[in-house]
């Protein structure tokens, strides 16, 4: 048996050993990809294009206008003279929040009422305006504490009026920066590694299939395990190099922390991979073409991603959804891959996360076996 | 180039499209089933967090601000710890994302000196989730800290008047509910048309080449250009059908706000079919082995389309040369396009940008492809 393995797995690599550009397009397009998508894939919110129209003009709006211009959060790109600027702006996505304070704010500041700063924000994407708006609640804050102390101080005795307060102290743990690069980096690995290896092994048979050696291949005396085996190691060396580079470009370059142990990563990566290996196999034994295959596993990856908790928390989906999530792989490598590079927990946390691997990648490898049998006949 | 010629072209790829049941059914269905099924993955919103809590004290006041978490949509008080030890393993396992201790001199501090602390530990690892969690935590302490002062005030005696030294008036445009989904949705279906449409023309020409049936295509007077638009013309009909499943189920079954025309949606559209199937179609001419055209095609559209057209990532976030590198992915104007169209109701003339950019696109891969195609054999 393992004879015929072994044939099988040299064949496979003297077929990569020929294809000259494969190479240059496992490592090239992959060291690539990690780079640009690292800088790319963060929802913070820092420099949001800011307009504003102060109707006050006096040293009080001033103040407040200096404490936005001062952060970092908000780029002042527009000083406009009207409501009717403040609009376009806002209407041709020049900017995205608009600050306007009325005449009077001022006045109704020093008297000791409540006085209003207006914000417009452009809310087609809700999770930057979402943020954007806790930023500006949190700036005017800063700025109605200082100004109440302020005027306590300098009308002593009104200080009978005490307020109560309860303040939040903010400890978030693993991550303190809420720096969104860390969260998503981890994220990448998984994501990209899915998308290669799938890509790689959904042609490994159908290939065969096609260019008619497939024939030559059940007339010896290999077996359908033997052969799906022989097919699967040569893919996981392959896929093993390519975690490596992989997480040696997020940690060296993007400088995520690795709080955990790495066995346990190797552990979840081999996990991973062989679920990963088993997918595209299986979609090589259900095509008769490559085209097929082509489209198939374009169509399961995006699925895959959608809902593997990569971009979109998976307890905001609805439950059906949350159900489906328990059969994609990737959802138990994010939570191996940013618990071992963020919370630093070990076996004892992430056991169920690998057990549902390896029987996710036991049961995909076992039908494509099946299924192989059963395209012989 | 000769009409008689292109539609024999385009025959053919009907009738192949046709003879291959199990392709056209992926092509018509799986558009269909992943935005019925992704629609509702597609959501950043917060809503029922679980929340630990850490009750150290055990007063009224502090089991009071628990009551305001819990009234609260954005959390869910999932389970009370008595130990920091039994925090930390519920955080570290993820069964909460939050935790709120209160400290045993909670009340004390309170009474005496008019403020007090609450701990808010977070599970930042998701720091997005993490931002948005804090926020809403600030907002509900808030409220709860307005609660006790109305209490304090009246126990005093003295007049129940809340006096705030400014307060953010807040209005949202476009999207007023921040509802995630209405902008995401819109992005989803650029995404998986963009998906479609590479995967429907990018096998064509390399099919013909390993099949043998080039040597067929070589011997006929059909030129290049003819072949291209032959090729193309069914896969633009499919690609219609695609969209207008995807966007259908967008505005009706989704509700996501629709406010533009049918016009500028068709003529948008359409310009970016053709960006997406003459580029399938350049790739399959560039590249002969099929396990090169997708690998290339996948490299090329699927992480790129999902990661920086700004479909979930806001390109304004990007590093400047990151946002310059999006300039050449098509699918940044089609889903500029259509979340303007959707949200903004944006017509054509608002639109120019992204429509010449597309326009330029289109011509500039369907004269690179119409070149590089060589009618010989070797």
């Amino acid at each position: 048996m393992f004879e015929r393995i072994i044939a099988i797995i040299i064949k496979e690599f003297i077929e990569l050993k020929r294809d000259k550009s494969a190479r240059f397009r496992l490592i090239v397009p992959t060291v690539l990809q990690m780079l640009l998508f690292g800088y790319a894939a963060t929802y913070e919110v820092y420099h949001v294009s800011t307009a504003i129209l102060d109707l006050d003009h006096t040293q009080e709006s001033r103040e407040l206008l200096s404490h936005f211009t001062a952060s970092n959060r908000f780029d002042v790109i527009e000083m406009a003279h009207s409501q009717g600027d403040i609009a376009a702006a806002i209407d041709d996505s020049d900017a995205v929040v608009a600050l306007v304070i009325h005449a009077g704010f001022a006045e109704l500041l020093r008297k000791g009422q409540s006085a209003p700063l207006q914000v417009i924000v452009d809310g087609t994407n809700s999770n930057t305006a979402l943020i954007a708006l806790g930023y500006i609640n949190t700036i005017a804050a800063d700025f109605a504490k200082g100004y109440a102390t302020d005027l306590a101080q300098r009308i002593s005795g009104a200080a009978g009026a005490r307020r109560v307060q309860v303040v939040v102290e903010q400890r978030p743990w693993f991550n303190p920066d809420l720096n969104g690069r860390w969260f998503f980096v981890p994220g990448l690995i998984g994501t990209l590694t899915l998308v290669i290896v799938v890509n790689l092994t959904a042609f490994a048979i159908v290939r065969e299939r096609e260019v008619g050696t497939l024939e030559q291949i059940m007339v010896s005396p290999i077996r359908p395990v033997e052969f799906i085996l022989g097919k699967t190691v040569p893919y996981f060396v392959i896929g093993l190099f390519q975690v490596a580079l992989i997480v040696a470009v997020g940690t060296l370059w993007f400088q995520v922390p690795f709080a955990g142990n790495p066995l346990m990563l190797v552990l979840g990566s081999v996990l991973f991979l062989f679920s990963t290996l088993a997918l595209g196999l299986l979609i090589s034994t259900l095509c008769s073409t490559q085209q097929q295959a082509f489209s198939l596993n374009f169509f399961i990856l995006n699925p895959f991603f959608i809902l593997s908790g990569f971009s979109f928390p998976i307890s905001s989906m609805p439950q059906v959804l949350q159900w489906l999530t328990y059969v994609n792989p990737l959802r138990y490598y994010l939570v191996v891959i940013r618990g071992t590079f963020l919370k630093g927990v070990g076996l004892s946390v992430l056991w169920p996360e690998l057990a549902a691997m390896a029987v996710i990648a036991a049961i995909l490898l076992a039908t494509s076996v099946l299924r192989f049998r059963k395209s012989l006949e | 180039m000769k009409w008689h010629r292109l539609k024999a072209i385009a025959v053919k790829e009907v009738l192949q499209i046709w003879r291959d049941p199990r392709s056209l059914m992926i092509a018509l269905l799986l558009p269909f089933t992943q935005m019925f099924l992704l629609g509702y993955g597609v959501n950043l919103d917060l809503k029922h967090l679980p929340v630990c809590t850490f009750d150290r004290e055990g007063s009224q006041l502090s089991q009071a601000l628990f009551k305001h978490f819990q009234a609260s949509q954005y959390f869910t008080i999932a389970r009370n710890v008595t130990s920091y030890a039994e925090l930390t393993a519920a955080i570290d396992d993820a069964t909460c994302g939050f935790a709120i201790v209160v400290p045993p001199d909670f009340s004390e501090r309170l009474n005496d000196t008019g403020s007090a602390l609450v701990q808010a530990i977070l599970d930042a690892s998701d720091d997005n989730t993490a931002n948005l969690a804090l926020g809403y935590a600030t907002a509900v302490v808030t409220g709860y800290s307005a609660n006790v002062q109305l209490h304090w005030l009246d126990r005093q005696g003295r007049p129940l008047q809340q006096i705030e030294p400014m307060v953010v008036q807040s209005r949202v445009w476009f999207n007023e509910d921040l509802e995630s989904r209405n902008f995401i949705i819109p992005g989803l279906v650029a995404v998986i048309m963009a998906l479609v449409g590479a995967q429907l023309t990018s096998l064509t020409i390399a099919r013909e080449w390993e099949r043998g049936t080039m040597e067929l295509l070589v011997s006929t007077p059909v030129k290049p250009v003819e072949l291209m638009f032959g090729k193309l013309a069914p896969y633009l009909v499919l690609g219609w059908l695609d969209a207008a499943f995807c966007l259908a189920i967008a505005a009706l079954w989704f509700a996501v706000p629709f406010r533009g025309t049918l016009f500028t949606l068709f003529f948008t559209t359409t310009l970016f079919l053709m960006v997406v199937l003459s580029i399938g179609y350049l790739l399959s001419v560039l590249i002969r082995s099929q396990v090169g055209a997708s690998q290339v095609a996948l490299v090329v559209t699927m992480l790129p389309t999902v990661l920086l057209s700004g479909y979930v990532f806001p390109i304004d976030q990007m590093p400047t040369v990151v946002q310059d590198i999006t300039y050449l992915l098509y699918s940044r104007y089609y889903v500029t396009i259509l979340k303007a169209v959707f949200l903004k109701g944006s017509g054509i003339p608002e639109l120019m940008t992204p429509i010449l950019f597309l326009v330029v696109y289109a011509a500039a891969v369907m004269v690179l492809a119409a070149r590089s195609f060589r009618k010989r054999l070797d």
